[in-house]
């Protein structure tokens, strides 16, 4: 199969997938919700690594354990997994991050059972001495409960040449925002966003080959022109909804974004020299954050700014999900940094996963219009 | 409210708690000394967490000031609306917090009931709370552009950790080295001292006023200790709280000795979780007392003495950091389940009433969960009231009353 229809087959049907990986491999599946879960050390385990995104639209089960201003994410995930739609895993792992999930992995543990769970309790300060040397026990700790969920020893050579593969996984993705950028004919954004997702989900080896060899032949193509509103899109959209066919057909360009499930997943290389867990720290220390982390109090606008011009995008898209409270209480302070540079914003609150398309569209026309 | 001019109802005056003119004269010197110019006072003022570690902040000689307190200040006189408003029209999403909502907005134009909070030389976060409080504190430092100390004691879902220990434990000597920078004095660990135990003792006495309600009939309710709970958040480690909770502690002692309960006919008795919604707790305090149901204790105000037992009162600066990270709020939900359940025990309780509030996310996801294993457990009746601590457009008072009236008739 070509690499596109190969990827965006697993997207559309990610259990079947997960399913038959588990059919052909004898591994373990392990679910997650967040860029800060150490896939590395998942993957090195012999496992898959599989992000879930909360395909449920209605929620019927999940109603008894989440109220009802808890974003699409949070409730969603648990309506897949109450409603035994994420059957395959084998257990599941709660980075901390924001307050919804914090509740999320306690009701998670509460009520889906036989399965292992474990939390991975991170530092929310990103930026001090002592909170790398618990971040570097925290992961350590978590290696060592990892091994003995999945019954298995992780040596360093694996973590070591996993690391390698992730290393490239995340240079192949630099290179398809590259690729985006200079030949946007050529790759759109639901592509990408297809990728993106499927780099989640599927075996990570074969997925960096595929993904080289997409890359590899696109590369190749030649560039035309095109004349499409150039964007950068900043929030966050935990659940992966596809607003791009949104704003690519009213006019506008995606040239980068700070999403944890766009650049921020691919930013930052990590040293497979020394001490591998360290070096895993260190990403994600020095990696932009995620508002549900601290960094300083300007991190995340000083990086859209940064971006902004980098790219030399036209305007700025705020997106995130209804009840999201760490990307909510970001998004004044942001814009206003985005206001003193004269920069065009426009932002959109998505409900859940199938946003309201029609009006999504008229919002984006209108604004990319006046750009 | 009785006007001097009207005729006092006897009953109704033998159960007014009496402390409370002194209470409300504490809190009152308390923010004009807050709100008087540094120059004068020769004190700084630090902004802090309502879960935050006041004591060395006592030692140093700073003012602490609670948004949180005043949120509730805001709240209590009902004021939020148009301030969260005002939040709202610079971009802060409806979803958003009410205490931060209300505070951000303040900030800006001097609103509340003693028109804004004096401005702070520092800001000290501590999120074993929440993650809210991480993002209101970032963007009033950035408002002030004032340091901010940000103390992060990770959630103890199933554990207090060797790991969580030693990364706090490393805070609290960061945190003594911030003070030390900010205040520009050595920090004086004799003091430190005299402080912890004081504040040790104010949340024994605390816990002890408390446990009064265990007696029936109770002599005050979670309405009351909503009240008096302001000066163990927000002079915990000063001698006046000590003073103040011995005196309130006599006073409840003498009514149960007289036999006087809050209630004239109490029938029965009920557990609140959650923050009190402070716009309505008269209403709400009126509606459950006209059922002769009396709310005998509280998840809420207790939280200020739910980890005293892990304080080391001959080494209090080394005990701080597990008692701060293991408080009600930053455990599991499963934890906080098992804590109301023994609650319920303690005070003898015919049912719960659990607010899901809007505002709190780690206090109200998890609720549902909660509530279910209490039935399980116990069997007790449940009633869920959809509410804000802060926000009045999230309440619907014909909605609520129908619920509880259906809830009392459960309990019959
Ligand atoms: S969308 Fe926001 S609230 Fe939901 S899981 Fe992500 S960070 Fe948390
Ligand atoms: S009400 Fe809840 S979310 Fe708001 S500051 Fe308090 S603990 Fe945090």
């Amino acid at each position: 199969m070509e690499p596109l229809a190969l990827f965006s087959e697993i997207v559309r049907n990610p259990g079947t997938y997960a399913a038959e990986w588990k059919q052909r491999t004898g591994g373990k599946i392990v679910g997650h919700f967040c860029s800060y879960t150490p896939e590395e050390i998942i993957t090195a385990a012999g496992a898959l690594p599989f992000r879930i995104f909360g395909k449920s639209t209605s929620i019927s089960k999940a109603d008894a354990h989440l109220q009802a201003y808890s974003c699409s994410l949070v409730r969603g995930g648990l309506e897949d997994a109450l409603a035994g739609r994420l059957d395959f895993l084998d257990g599941t792992v709660f980075p901390h991050t924001c307050d919804s999930i914090q509740r999320l992995s306690d009701i998670w543990r509460l009520n889906i059972k036989d399965k292992f769970h474990l939390d991975v309790v991170l530092p929310v300060k990103l930026n001090t001495e002592s909170a790398r040397s618990y971040m570097i026990d925290v992961l350590d700790k978590f290696k060592t409960e990892l091994q003995s969920a999945l019954s298995t020893q992780i040596s360093d050579e694996q973590l070591k040449s996993t690391v390698r593969t992730y290393n490239r996984i995340r240079s192949g993705l630099a290179r398809l925002y590259a690729l985006r950028r200079s030949n946007p004919l050529a790759v759109g954004s639901s592509d990408v966003h297809t990728i993106f997702k499927a780099s989640m989900i599927m075996d990570r080896n074969d997925f960096r080959i595929a993904l080289e060899d997409f890359l590899d032949a696109l590369e190749t193509g030649e560039s035309l022109p095109d004349d499409r509103k150039r964007l950068v899109l900043t929030g966050g959209l935990c659940n992966m909804p596809d607003i791009y066919q949104v704003i690519e057909a009213s006019g506008g360009l995606v040239v980068w974004d700070d999403f944890c499930t766009g650049a921020r997943y691919f930013e930052g290389v990590i040293d497979d020299r020394g001490d591998i867990l360290e070096s895993i720290a260190d990403r994600y220390l020095t990696r932009v954050v995620c508002p549900a982390k601290h960094s300083g109090i300007h991190n995340r606008g000083d990086y859209l700014l940064k971006q902004v011009k980098e790219q030399a995008a036209q305007g700025v898209i705020f997106v995130f999900l209804k009840f999201c409270d760490p990307h909510a209480f970001d998004y004044p302070y942001m814009k206003t940094m985005l206001e003193n540079e004269g920069i065009p914003h426009l932002m959109l609150e998505i409900e859940d996963q199938v946003a309201s398309e029609g009006q999504l569209r008229t919002r984006c026309e209108a604004f990319i219009e006046m750009l | 409210m009785s006007h001097a001019d009207q005729v006092k109802d006897p009953e109704k005056e033998k159960r007014k708690i009496k402390a409370v003119q002194k209470m409300k004269e504490i809190m009152t010197a308390y923010y004009i000394e807050a709100k008087t110019p540094t120059e004068q006072t020769g004190k700084k003022i630090a902004w802090i967490t309502s879960g935050g570690p006041v004591e060395p902040l006592i030692v140093m000689d700073v003012i602490p000031v609670y948004p949180e307190n005043y949120g509730a200040m805001i709240g209590a006189s009902k004021m939020g609306v148009a301030l969260c408003e005002k939040a709202e029209e610079m971009g802060y999403a409806r979803d958003l917090c009410s205490y931060a909502r209300a505070d951000i907005a303040s900030a800006i134009v001097n609103g509340g009931p003693i028109g804004g909070l004096p401005k702070p030389d520092m800001l000290i976060c501590c999120n074993n709370i929440c993650g809210t409080v991480l993002k209101w504190y970032e963007v009033q430092a950035r408002f002030y552009n004032v340091p901010l100390f940000i103390l992060d004691t990770p959630i103890c879902h199933s554990e207090y950790s060797p790991e969580i220990k030693t990364y706090v434990e490393k805070q609290i000597l960061e945190y003594i080295a911030f003070l030390e920078t900010v205040c520009g004095k050595p920090f004086d660990y004799d003091r430190m001292k005299e402080v912890g135990t004081l504040s040790i003792k104010g949340q024994r006495l605390w816990q002890a006023v408390l446990d009064t309600t265990m007696h029936k009939p109770a002599p005050m309710t979670c309405f009351d200790a909503f009240f008096h709970l302001a000066l163990i958040v927000t002079l915990r480690g000063k001698q006046e709280v000590v003073d103040y909770y011995e005196m309130l502690l006599a006073e409840m002692q003498d009514r149960i000795a007289a036999g006087i309960g809050m209630l004239p006919n109490e029938k029965y008795r009920l557990l609140w979780d959650n923050l009190p919604v402070w716009f309505k707790t008269r209403w709400l305090s009126e509606k459950f007392a006209a059922h002769d149901a009396c709310l005998v204790a509280d998840t809420y105000t207790s939280g200020w003495c739910s980890s005293m037992q892990y304080l080391d009162e001959n080494n209090f600066l080394g005990s701080m950091a597990e008692c701060y990270t293991r408080i009600f709020l930053n455990t599991g939900t499963d934890d906080m389940a098992k804590r109301i359940i023994e609650m319920a025990d303690k005070f003898q309780v015919n049912g719960l009433v659990l607010h899901s509030n809007r505002s709190c996310k780690p206090y109200s996801l998890g609720q549902y969960d909660i509530q279910r294993i209490v039935q399980e457990k116990r069997g007790l009746p449940t009633l869920m009231i959809e509410a804000d601590m802060v926000d009045e457009r999230i309440f619907s008072e014909s909605q609520i009353e129908t619920r509880i009236d259906a809830f009392i008739e459960m309990l019959k």
